[in-house]
This record gives structure tokens, C-alpha cells and sequence, in this order.
């Protein structure tokens, strides 16, 4: 089932949780809610959930106006961070109390929720479990309970709500793998809200990226990552190097050097002096040796990090750009190659860069 | 004796028998007393002392009307909670002091105060009695006066428990498809019983245990709205020691049944709800 929201707004006292929000999600798609804490995501989800009313804005669920209809008639499966288990009831009933609580005319036979349960325990994995308590599980066991008990009532969409934060790193990646398959068997139209960059990539077909109550950019996960819309996106997702500096004919002038980008001018249409910002991500810096030469901005190997598949090293600016701090990612035989040194003066030449006019600086 | 283990929180023994020797002092001692006591009878006159219709027409008043007493108190003192805890309200600070006001009134004074209010011409009765419906002098005003001493007992046994009660297991509740009243059934209601039966219990205990307030608004009629208590000091009164520790060891004995009763109850819920795992 599709939902879309339509010009949502929030406010809690005076702050805005979420400003003029619009958003479209196809049905079958799993989609990604990603931000920093407080930039409003949640509080989307539990609008679209009808567990909040929107000050303004409506929500539209397969097109038809939902705005006013109570959570329990949404129709919605909704995951809670902290589970939400009832914790007096056993696995199995947990699993069943939706089955159990519907009217007595819609209700199905014991026999029918039983074997309905289990079927939902063995998707989820967990059949095992059946007889045992939420106190007795562990946090990845329980949510996906928690997950099991939200698809028992058939939701058209599901909502999760930072579904993996409670958990421990190992567990989290697993799940994560996890529901990306649960998702292609099911299809169900599926929300789920995290801050976790990696998470979102990993797993989502497509990912709203937030911040301040606002959408920042929509895209796959590959568009996000490749074709970052807005300095926000860029710093956002990964690791990223900033430039400031200001723009002068097409190209940024960062304290006395200027930033090339490879061969190609930048070609920026940018008033000459107005301050920007460039990103280039760790692996799209590359670094020449000796503090001579016209090309790139200067700086100083401060640490080399060898110890993975790929080197990091790290630098501190000098001349103007003095006080910032960049990272590079080359492999291994580069580093060797070159003969980088910690302490050594080089000159840092973006492969790939970005370049964002910098607002009220 | 196996190797002696290291206890990471020290002072096991101590706190032991301190609370050994506390307890001697303060209930066991004084309890044992009156066991002693009334053992100056012989079996065939303790059991004439107690089994007195007057006496057991007491034990019904006593018992019955406390267990009903902290029924409603139960009932009631729920919502009250529940209505601090959940709702803002102007005066919400206010009324949560007055919840305790019970606690420190001298009971003669709450007792007294209760009286004038329904009495045949106090605020409340001259409404009350021509409707047929006599609350003071009767076992009415017993319950009255029970249900005002035992309501802080539910209250602040139940109210710290909601406060922890997470609105979360509502919304899942709610988005399951569950209406206000299931959730509350099987979801609010299961969590909270345990905190429900300790505040039940207390209040039952008090309820039992009480004179002053009781007195003044009942009336004391024989076989109608005498309470144990005070068949125990009339035998005083007329230096019957004897006597009235022979009541009051029947009392101290029903109340002890009671009370585990309630508490293997509470334990028993307790368990079920997952605490104590």
C-alpha cells in the first residue's frame, strides 16, 4: 500500500519537529527515514502511524485521507525501539494479541490463531520461543518478536521505529540482513527510521535523508551517497573533508592556495568572493608530495594509519587553511610508494569535489 | 562447609540481626505477650471467651466490612492514581497532598468529623437519611470510616508503578488493534496488580487494626455495628485481661491468615508479570 503526507507540520512548544514535510512511498519499497536525533523522523513516523496528530498537513494511506483515523484502525504494523513487549504475557501470546483483541465477529478460532502464530515464529525464527517470557529472551530475540506480533494483524505497511538501536553491534548487522530478506519475501510496504548512515544504505531500497524538519534529499542509497544534494547530505553520509574557502574565477581559493579539481576547472557560477564550501570524500584526495608546486591545498601528514586493507592518513592545513583537518584513504603500496612520512609537508589534490555556496556565513 | 564466598555487598549479618533483634523488640516480643497471656485460660473457656455471638457478630463486622473497605479503596484509590499520574490539572499538587491527609489525622478527629457530615442532621445526611440511606450509627458509617483511613495505602502503592509504566506498551497495544478498555484489561491491569494487592493488603490491615475513627461513627450496637477492637476494650474496661487477649489472639490470627493470603497472592502475580525473574 502506498502513503504519502502531504505539507505535514509539527511543533512542540516552540520547537519545530517537522516543517511543511511531503514525502511519497511507493508500495513494495522499503524506505529509510535517516537523520541526526531531533531532525524529526521519528516524529513522521509516529504521525503516519496515528500514534501523533500533525499540527497541519494530511496523511494519505492508498490515497484515501487517514488524517483522522485512529492508530488502530490504520492498519499500520509499528516497531518500537525498546520492543515494547508486554512482558506478563508469554512469547506466544504476545505474538497473538492482536489476533485475539479484534472484534468477536472478526476473531478467528483458537486453533486458527495458533496455527497462525507459529507460522509468524517460524518466519521470524524464533518458534522455539513459543512458551518463553520477554525477560528471558535476548534484545535481538525480542525484536524480532516485537516484529512477528506487528505483522500477526496483516498491517498494509509496517513502521519501525530505529528497529536495531537497543542493540549491540553484532546483533544489529545481522538483523539488518535480516529484515532486507524478510522485506523481499513479504513486500509490505515498510518505514523505518534510524540515524545510522550505514544501516540505511545498507538496507533500504530508498532513503529520505532529514534535518531540522525538513527533507534534505531522496534518493537510492547510491544516489544519496554518489550525488549528495545539499552540504548537510554530504557531511551527513560519511566520512568527508570540508574546504573553506571562497569562490574566485570558477575555481575556491582556500587561504593562499587554490583547489583544483583533477584536470577540469570547476567551472563554478558562483559571485566572485563568496564563501563556499568543498567536500571531497577520504578516497577522492590524493597526495603529492613536497610543499612546492601550485596544485591543491597544503598541509601536513600528522598520522598515517596503517593498519587495514586501506591506509588513513591524517593532516592538518597549513597556509590559511591552518586549524583544519583532513583525511585520505589510500592503499597501502601507495603510502610505500610515495614514501609518505608523519610530518611531512604535501599538497592535497581532490579528485572528485563539491562545492556548496556557503549560506549566512 | 563449602569455601567461604565473597558477598559483593557487605554486611550481611549485621543487617541480619539487626533486623532479628528489631523485629523481637518491636512486634515479636509484644505479639508473644499476648499469646502468653491469654494462655491462662483453659481451652474449653478461650473458646467460650471468642465463639460469644456477641464476639463473633464482631468478627463479621471487623473483617467483613475492612475486606470491603479495601475493595473499594482498591477501586478507587486506582483512578485517584491513575488521575495524578496521568492527567495535569490545576490543584494537581494539592490533591496530591490531601491523599495523605488520612495518614496524619488523628483518627478521633477523622472519626468525629465524619460523624457530623452524615449524622441525621450533618451536611450530607440531611440529604441522605430521608432518602432511607443512614450512614452514621450503622455499619454504613464503619465502612465510611474505613474507606477514608485505608485510601492512601492504594494510592501510593499504585502510583509509582504507573509512573513507570511505559505509554509505549499502550501504543502497541493500540496499533495491534486493541481497544481502550483490552488494553487496559490485558495489558495495564496485569502489570499494575501486583502494586494493587500490596496497597489492597495495606489498607485491609489498617482497616482492621482500627479504633478511633470507628467508634465515634458507628454507633456500637450489638450484633450490628460492634467492631473487634472495641469488644476488646470493653473487656478491658470491665478488667477482663484475659479475656481480651483471648480476642485479640483470634484476631491476630485471622488478620495473619489474611494478610499471607494476599501476600502468596501478590507473589504469585508478581512472578507472572516477570518481575522477580
Amino acid at each position: 500500500m502506498s502513503i504519502e503526507v502531504r505539507n505535514i507540520r509539527k511543533q512542540f512548544g516552540s520547537f519545530t519537529a517537522l516543517d511543511d514535510v511531503s514525502l511519497d512511498f511507493p508500495t513494495g519499497e522499503l524506505v529509510a527515514l535517516l537523520g541526526p536525533s531531533g531532525c524529526g523522523k521519528t516524529t513522521l513516523l509516529r504521525i503516519i502511524a496515528g500514534l501523533e496528530s500533525a499540527d497541519s498537513g494530511s496523511v494519505l494511506l492508498e490515497g484515501e485521507d487517514a488524517s483522522h483515523t485512529h492508530v488502530r484502525e490504520r492498519q499500520v504494523g509499528f516497531v518500537f525501539q525498546h520492543y515494547a513487549l508486554f512482558r506478563h504475557m508469554s512469547v506466544f501470546d504476545n505474538v497473538a494479541f492482536g489476533l485475539r483483541v479484534k472484534p468477536r465477529k472478526e476473531r478467528p478460532s483458537e486453533a486458527v490463531i495458533r496455527k497462525k502464530v507459529h507460522e509468524l515464529l517460524e518466519l521470524v525464527q524464533l518458534d522455539w520461543l513459543a512458551d518463553r517470557f520477554p525477560a528471558q529472551l535476548s534484545g535481538g530475540q525480542r525484536q524480532r518478536i516485537a516484529l512477528a506480533r506487528a505483522l500477526a494483524v496483516e498491517p498494509r505497511v509496517l513502521l519501525l521505529d530505529e528497529p536495531f538501536g537497543a542493540l549491540d553491534a553484532k546483533v544489529r548487522k545481522e538483523l539488518r540482513r535480516w529484515l532486507r530478506r524478510l522485506h523481499d519475501e513479504l513486500h509490505i510496504t515498510s518505514i523505518f527510521v534510524t540515524h545510522d548512515q550505514e544501516e540505511a544504505l545498507e538496507v533500504a531500497d530508498r532513503v529520505v535523508l532529514m534535518d531540522h524538519g525538513h527533507v534534505e534529499q531522496i534518493g537510492t542509497p547510491e544516489e544519496v551517497y554518489r550525488h549528495p544534494a545539499t552540504p548537510f547530505v554530504y557531511g551527513f553520509l560519511g566520512a568527508v573533508n570540508h574546504f573553506h574557502g571562497r569562490a574566485e574565477d570558477g575555481q575556491v581559493r582556500v587561504g593562499e592556495d587554490l583547489l583544483h579539481r583533477g584536470q577540469d576547472a570547476l567551472a563554478l557560477t558562483l559571485d566572485q568572493g563568496a564563501p563556499v564550501v568543498a567536500f571531497a570524500r577520504p578516497h577522492e584526495l590524493d597526495i603529492l608530495p613536497g610543499e612546492a608546486g601550485n596544485l591543491g591545498v597544503a598541509a601536513k601528514i600528522s598520522r598515517i594509519l596503517a593498519f587495514g586493507v586501506t591506509a588513513r592518513i591524517e593532516l592538518d592545513g597549513v597556509n590559511g587553511s591552518s586549524g583544519q583537518h583532513f583525511e585520505v584513504e589510500l592503499t597501502r603500496e601507495q603510502v610505500e610508494r610515495q614514501g609518505l612520512a608523519e610530518g611531512q609537508p604535501v599538497r592535497l589534490v581532490p579528485s572528485r569535489l563539491k562545492v556548496f555556496e556557503q549560506k549566512g556565513a | 562447609m563449602a569455601a567461604q564466598q565473597h558477598k559483593v555487598l557487605p554486611g550481611f549479618h549485621l543487617a541480619l540481626g539487626y533486623t532479628l533483634v528489631y523485629l523481637s523488640l518491636v512486634v515479636l516480643i509484644p505479639l508473644a505477650a499476648v499469646f502468653i497471656k491469654s494462655s491462662a485460660l483453659s481451652l474449653e473457656e478461650f473458646w467460650a471467651v471468642v465463639s460469644a455471638p456477641r464476639v463473633v457478630a464482631t468478627y463479621q463486622v471487623s473483617f467483613g466490612l475492612s475486606l470491603l473497605a479495601a475493595a473499594i479503596n482498591a477501586v478507587f484509590g486506582l483512578m485517584l492514581a491513575w488521575a495524578l499520574v496521568r492527567y495535569r490539572f490545576p490543584g494537581k499538587k494539592l490533591v496530591d497532598a490531601l491523599v495523605d491527609l488520612p495518614f496524619a489525622l488523628p483518627t478521633a478527629v477523622a472519626g468525629i468529623a465524619l460523624t457530623a457530615l452524615y449524622a441525621g442532621n450533618g451536611w450530607l445526611g440531611q440529604y441522605l437519611e430521608p432518602l432511607g440511606i443512614k450512614v452514621a450509627f450503622g455499619p454504613l458509617g464503619i465502612l465510611v470510616a474505613l474507606v477514608f483511613i485505608g485510601l492512601p495505602f492504594v494510592v501510593r502503592t499504585v502510583q509509582p508503578i504507573l509512573e513507570d509504566l511505559d505509554t509505549e506498551l499502550e501504543e502497541a497495544a493500540a496499533s495491534l488493534g486493541a481497544q481502550r478498555w483490552q488494553t487496559f484489561r490485558l495489558v495495564i491491569l496485569p502489570i499494575l496488580l501486583p502494586a494493587l494487592l500490596t496497597g489492597f493488603a495495606l489498607a485491609f490491615a489498617r482497616a482492621v487494626g482500627e479504633y478511633g475513627s470507628v467508634i465515634f461513627i458507628a454507633g456500637n450496637l450489638p450484633f450490628v455495628s460492634e467492631i473487634t477492637p472495641l469488644m476488646i476494650i470493653t473487656k478491658l474496661e470491665q478488667y477482663d485481661y484475659v479475656g481480651a487477649t483471648a480476642i485479640a489472639v483470634v484476631m491476630l490470627l485471622i488478620s495473619f491468615a489474611l494478610l499471607l493470603l494476599i501476600n502468596l497472592l501478590q507473589a504469585w502475580t508478581a512472578k507472572r508479570t516477570g518481575r522477580n525473574r
